[in-house]
């Protein structure tokens, strides 16, 4: 159905990006085929490194005509194989799209391109007493990449997700067609959001080259608390108790002793404290000490009242680091604890946190198989991973497929949802089509077909 | 084991500017810390009592806020910790601030081991330790990366001289500077502070010292004179690697060797 690349092809490529630009072959390092956990992989057979918006448009308008697939990728560090090109074609990356452009201080805005990575963006940020509030664990994602999937990250308890900073994209279309979504405005209401539209789009829309982000004024004091429980049944049941008190952590985390273990082993590098079986991390932020101060203490106390066994103070940046470097970690650390893993990437409804995480106990049990998680206690994003360790490929494959079944089906029941921050790319597609059903996914499809008719941007992911 | 912990309250951050007049650094208002090499001393501290028994107090000089940082150490797990603090000991050099130190020691009781952070994240001279155990007449023992074992009241410890590690043996009384990133220090516990009474922090000023001559406190006991303070060059360099795999393994590997870090 698409057309293979050419010579001819490649010569027009290299007219428009340059000849170092375009990689074929064995060129291409094998890295490409595949992104961190997708469980595919296919090597591209043109890998394109672009620098401007125009450039991506003189591609689509080639990549059009000649009806070849295009997949974009930005540091390839997703979860569901949303950047694998799986039909081959060309592979657009974005990387090298890297410039902070403008800062808007009267606006609080700051305009990038798509290949800045979090932590840049997130450094250039605070340096101007700023804060990006987004904050997902990995830092050396793409801009571009969070916006695709609407990652959302630790501090969403208080400042929500990806979605609501970005004020206006600069994209191209599939037919090569630059045209700009939204604007730097505090309010919107003209028309259909297509901006919406393609955030969370995974690249199957539109070709992001340019976005406005809000800003927040960077809060001057930060405090974390490491409370540490018995077992994780109180530390996720206290999780509603300290939603309730009505004090907003900007992240609510949960981890277990075991998850930390894999850590330190991963870091080499020891946690300030392992003693306990289940530990509810959160942070405070604020404007004075004594605000912070007030909110954290409230926070202590409650958790020690329901069963806490005491409440650690993170307050220096040497503590935050030691502390919150280690859970930065934990999916790699977890990665590197077995033969091969596939994760689970639900969000339940905030008050059924503690329900989902006893039925992935139960699950383990009776599968013999061993699932640590980690997670956003505080918004319900939950981050569940099946290991293989020394299963066979039947019995893993076997083993995957009624764990998956039965937790997307236990996230359904309890209100929940597919995917909340890692999107759902090639892996989890049949997933989302059993929970939506016929019409939410023709629709998508109506959508998909209107920007995309040729469907040549990112095929065979999300809803076909 | 009696164990005495030496700290010091540094700026919160490491953004501190400095007076261009008077090269002194800007303290006022900014928020202030535990130096982060005293956590090390103080997280090797507890674990020694966990390990062998014993108690740990902790000490420090200066201002009467830096009651606060004697708090936190409480707070880790300390029994108590004591501030001197007299408007005499201000201005004090590294030869000074050892003495002071030597004198609150000695009124604070018998210690069977003091233990420092390598340097301090402002002063950054790392002499207070050695000098102080000058002043006391005890063994000193630098850049230490554990205490082994305490037996027979002695202590088998491992420390560098930077190009070799080496084991030593040593009776106490003794003073050790540990080194930095040797463990990772416990976090305040907020369940001790809500405990926190005025008794766990004692403040001793010159008033109380055994040497009531003046001239060896502060700056008329210093024998340095600071001319100029200013933040170190920052220097930020990038390097890219290109190529297959196995060409960026061999440059970057290549380059870590050249840089010493492998």
């Amino acid at each position: 159905m698409y057309n293979k690349i050419t010579a001819a092809d490649i010569a027009a490529l290299q007219a428009i990006v340059g000849t170092d630009e375009v990689l074929t072959g064995n060129a291409i390092n094998p890295d490409y085929a595949h992104d961190e956990l997708g469980g595919i992989s296919r090597m591209p057979e043109a890998l394109v490194r672009v620098r401007t918006t125009e450039e991506v448009s003189a591609i689509m308008r080639h990549a059009w005509e000649r009806n070849i697939p295009v997949t974009v990728r930005g540091s390839g560090t997703g979860l569901v194989g949303a950047a694998v090109p799986i039909e081959g074609g060309i592979l657009l990356e974005t990387t090298k799209m890297n410039k902070i452009l403008s800062l808007d201080p009267n606006n609080l805005t700051v305009t990038v391109q798509p290949g800045v990575l979090l932590m840049e963006l997130a450094a250039f940020a605070e340096e101007n007493d700023f804060l990006y509030p987004p904050d997902p664990g990995e830092k050396s994602a793409t801009i571009g990449g969070n916006i695709s999937t609407n990652a959302g990250g630790m501090r969403a308890v208080k400042y929500g997700v990806t979605r609501d900073y970005v004020r206006s994209l600069t994209v191209v279309l599939p037919n090569g067609e630059i045209q700009t979504f939204g604007a730097a405005v505090a309010k919107n209401s003209s028309g259909y959001s297509l901006k919406d539209l393609i955030i969370g789009s995974e690249g199957t829309l539109a070709i992001i080259c340019e976005a406005v982000l809000k800003l927040v004024p960077l809060p001057k004091v930060s405090v974390s608390l490491l409370v540490p429980f018995p077992d994780m049944k109180s530390a996720i049941e206290a999780v509603p108790e300290i939603i309730r008190s009505k004090v907003t952590p900007t992240a609510i985390e949960y981890m277990s002793r075991d998850t930390i273990l894999f850590s330190e082993s991963y870091l080499g590098k020891k946690f300030p404290d392992t003693k306990n079986d289940a530990y509810i991390l959160l942070t405070f932020d604020g404007n004075s000490d004594a605000q912070v101060d007030q909110d954290m203490s409230t926070v202590a106390e409650l958790c020690l009242k329901i069963g806490a066994l005491d409440a650690y103070i993170v307050d220096t940046e040497e503590r935050k680091k030691s502390v919150w470097s280690a859970r930065g970690a934990f999916l790699e650390a977890i990665k590197a604890s077995t033969t091969e893993m596939d994760e689970c990437d639900v969000v339940v409804p905030g008050n059924q946190v503690d329900t989902f995480i006893k039925f992935t106990h139960e699950l383990a049990d009776e599968m013999n198989v061993r699932i640590p998680s980690f997670g956003h206690a505080g918004d319900g994003n939950l981050h569940i991973y099946i290991c293989r360790d020394a299963l066979s490929e039947a019995d893993w494959q076997n083993t995957l497929s009624v764990c998956f079944d039965r937790m997307y089906a236990k996230a359904v029941e309890l209100g929940g949802l597919v995917s909340g921050e890692h999107g759902i790319g090639y892996a989890k597609k049949e997933f989302l089509k059993r929970q939506y059903g016929e019409t939410p996914i023709v629709l998508m499809q109506g959508i998909k077909k209107v920007f995309d008719p040729k469907n040549i941007l990112n095929p065979g992911k999300v809803c076909f | 084991m009696k164990i005495l912990v030496c700290v010091k309250q540094v700026p919160g951050s490491n953004n501190v500017e400095v007076d261009p007049v008077t090269g002194v650094l800007k303290r006022s208002g900014i928020a202030s810390k535990i130096n982060p090499y005293d956590l090390y001393a103080i997280e090797t501290a507890l674990s020694l009592t966990e390990r062998f028994g014993g108690t740990v107090e902790t000490l420090t000089m200066g201002p009467p806020q830096a009651k606060a940082v004697i708090q936190e150490t409480v707070c880790m797990g300390a029994q108590s910790g004591t501030v001197l603090t007299d408007r005499k000991f201000a201005g004090a050099d590294v030869l000074a601030t050892a003495y002071t130190l030597s004198q609150g020691v000695r009124k604070c009781g018998d210690y069977d081991l003091i233990l420092c952070g390598k340097q301090t994240t402002d002063g950054d001279t790392a002499q207070v330790g050695a000098e102080l155990s000058e002043y006391l007449g005890i063994p000193n023992i630098s850049n230490v990366l554990s205490v082994d074992d305490y037996q027979d009241g002695r202590l088998l410890l491992t420390a560098s001289l930077d190009d070799q590690i080496v084991t030593l043996e040593t009776a106490l009384p003794c003073l050790i500077s540990v080194d930095g990133d040797i463990n990772t220090p416990r976090l305040p516990s907020y369940k001790i502070r809500k405990t926190l009474t005025d008794d766990s922090v004692k403040f001793l000023t010159f008033a109380d010292f055994e040497d009531q001559n003046a001239d060896h406190y502060g700056l008329s006991g210093s024998a340095t004179q600071v001319e100029r303070i200013f933040p170190p060059e920052k220097l930020s360099q990038k390097q890219t690697v290109e190529g297959d795999a196995d060409t960026q393994a061999e440059a970057l590997y290549a380059l870590l060797l050249e840089k010493k870090m492998l």
